[in-house]
């Protein structure tokens, strides 16, 4: 398999992922679920063992030895990953449990404290559910207007239109960098340049950016940032939310609790400094260890690595897709303008029942709305199956789900 | 263990009655109706039933899903067509063990074409989608207490 790849060496990736030995109905696993969760190597899944078996105790609390040098792994972890995406300093880097609650504290936070009736939010009908839902709440308890940018029959955010969107009464926009039901890839600098001329912030929901490309918020010129550490080689249950210290201070705290505070009084408190301000209650100390591990692990990879691998991949898989019969892709023709991510439906075989077929052959893909109810709309699906690709999939990968689809036709064409 | 075998769950008749649903459209002068959806998959199913002294006279449906929950519902409105509400409740419960294996049930030719859906039992993600119609009828027939709220959104139909 390594003859078809460019730099052997490095390749197979997958042989650091002990999960992709498993048997599914009785086949090798094909997984090509990774836009909903990616697998962990076997680094992530070692440092999440020598945390517990070596070093846990609570963060910033104990004198004793362990709770030293736990505060330590959390800390440097935090730095990790404030470097892997660029940021200036590591206090401004936010734990948080993924992109969702990262959403949520800016709504919370930010959102409740600082818009008013008639503000309005500009999000678009691509964002993923937790880049709705949140700003919809605090769009209900603010009167804030919620307002969206569409998308074209590519699947790509008409930005032809977006100048007009934009006005004084913008006070956030919230777009993904990439999509995740259709693999769009969006141009956030050109996004970045617009929202700020016109004073608005920027938010970036970046959760299915940061695990294939280099991404670095300081020159994407954004204002909010967030990722989810599962979808990039590390453990569930911890994310990041980044922003400028600045803009940071400036917020009231999203929950409170333990560790967010300086002190506390009978009716008010006074906050802890950044990040720690927006960390309430003992956070997920091993999550943190366990996505700086799955950093290493990408950063020794390199991105551009991995990229080149995935475009190869992918060309492959759209090639593949197309030429059978009855389905259908969604999303951008241009490979520049898409990242892993192959939406498709194929004749009258339902996604869920190619779901099915597929996996009675040992590949795993995802059907269904993918959080992207608005997307399916637009296309006028209630829903489509979903293929998503990572870096230790294969062309192999891609023929193992080509040929399964010859069964779903031959399933289907049946009567 | 063998494995399920997919020509099991996909036999003729589902797709057949996937492809060429019975009874589906709405009625005039229905007197109970329900809206079920999974939210998980997006399947959505409205069955509109016109009662007269308590026997099914009339029964149909529209919906959106997979070859499962549409073949199931589409075969559900024929078998309870000129039933009692009991017996339909009680056809759903027969159903329901058929989903959970039980064969006795499996081979009940009063279960009519409902019959070929026996090898969703061996496929556990997909027993929903096959109870979905199901969960409609009981709904409808106001003796849905078994209904789980929390699968099914009581949101109207989106399209
Ligand atoms: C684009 C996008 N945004 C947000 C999320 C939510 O991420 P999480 O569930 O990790 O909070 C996901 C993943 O499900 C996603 O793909």
């Amino acid at each position: 398999m390594s003859s078809k790849i460019s730099k052997p060496a490095q390749y197979p990736f997958s042989d650091s992922f002990p999960i992709l030995n498993e048997k599914v109905s009785g086949k090798s696993l094909v997984y090509l679920d990774n836009a909903a969760t990616s697998q962990k190597p076997q680094c992530v899944i070692d440092a999440l063992t020598e945390y517990y078996e070596h070093i846990n105790a609570n963060v910033h609390r104990g004198i004793h030895e362990l709770s030293r040098k736990s505060t330590i792994a959390y800390e440097e972890a935090r730095a990790r990953l404030a470097r892997f995406i660029g940021a200036a300093e590591a206090e401004e880097l936010i734990w948080t449990r993924g992109t969702t609650e990262a959403i949520n504290l800016v709504a919370g936070s930010w959102g409740l404290d600082s818009l008013k009736e008639g503000d309005e939010i500009l999000i678009s009908t691509m964002e993923h559910h937790s880049n709705i839902v949140p700003w919809q709440l605090v769009a209900q308890r603010t009167g804030a207007i919620l307002r969206y940018i569409e998308i074209d029959d590519q699947g790509r955010l008409v930005l032809e239109d977006f100048p007009d969107l934009l006005n004084a009464r913008t006070r956030i926009v919230s777009v993904s960098h990439i999509s995740n039901s259709l693999g769009t890839v969006n141009p956030i600098r050109q996004i970045a340049e617009q929202t700020k001329s016109a004073g608005a912030l920027l938010f970036v929901d970046g959760a299915q950016a940061v695990p294939h490309r280099r991404v670095d918020v300081q020159e994407l010129g954004c204002d909010f940032y967030a990722f989810s550490g599962h979808k990039m080689c590390g453990p569930t249950g911890i994310g990041g939310l980044w922003a400028r210290r600045e803009l940071l201070e400036s917020m009231p705290p999203y929950h409170g609790g333990g560790e967010m505070i300086r002190t506390v009084g009978r009716d008010e408190s006074t906050w802890a400094d950044i990040p720690h301000k927006f960390e309430a209650g003992t956070p997920n100390i091993a999550g943190a260890i366990g996505v700086a591990a799955a950093a290493d692990f990408l950063e020794d990879l390199t991105f551009e690595a991995i990229a080149e691998h995935e475009r190869s991949v992918i060309s492959y898989a759209i090639e593949r897709l197309s030429s059978i019969k009855d389905v259908q892709i969604f999303g951008p023709k241009d490979l520049v303008e898409r990242s892993g991510v192959v939406s498709f439906v194929m004749g009258d075989a339902h996604p869920h029942d190619i779901a099915t077929i597929l996996d009675g052959e040992g590949v795993a893909i995802r059907a269904g709305h993918h959080c992207a109810q608005l997307v399916m709309h637009h296309f006028g699906v209630s829903a489509t199956a979903r293929a998503s690709f990572y870096l230790y999939n294969s062309k192999e990968d891609v023929d193992r789900l080509a040929e399964s689809l010859g069964l779903v036709q031959a399933i289907f064409s049946t009567s | 263990m063998t494995e399920p075998s997919l020509t099991s769950l996909y036999q003729q008749l589902i797709l057949e009655h996937y492809r060429n649903p019975r009874n589906q459209s709405e009625i005039e002068g229905y007197t109970a109706e329900a809206h079920v959806s999974n939210p998980v998959c997006g399947d959505e199913i409205c069955i509109q039933i016109r009662l007269a002294e308590d026997v099914i006279k009339e029964i149909r449906f529209v919906g959106k899903g997979c070859s499962i929950s549409q073949a199931s519902v589409s075969m559900m409105t024929s078998v309870v067509k000129g039933k009692s509400c009991d017996q339909a409740i009680q056809l759903a419960g027969r159903f329901a063990d058929m989903m959970k294996g039980n064969q006795e049930v499996a081979a009940d030719i009063s279960m009519g074409d409902l019959r070929a859906l026996r090898g969703v039992s061996k496929f556990p993600v997909r027993i929903k989608c096959a109870l979905l119609g199901f969960d409609a009828l009981r709904k409808a027939l106001q003796k849905d207490q078994d209904v789980d709220r929390n699968v099914y959104s009581k949101r109207e139909m989106i399209q």
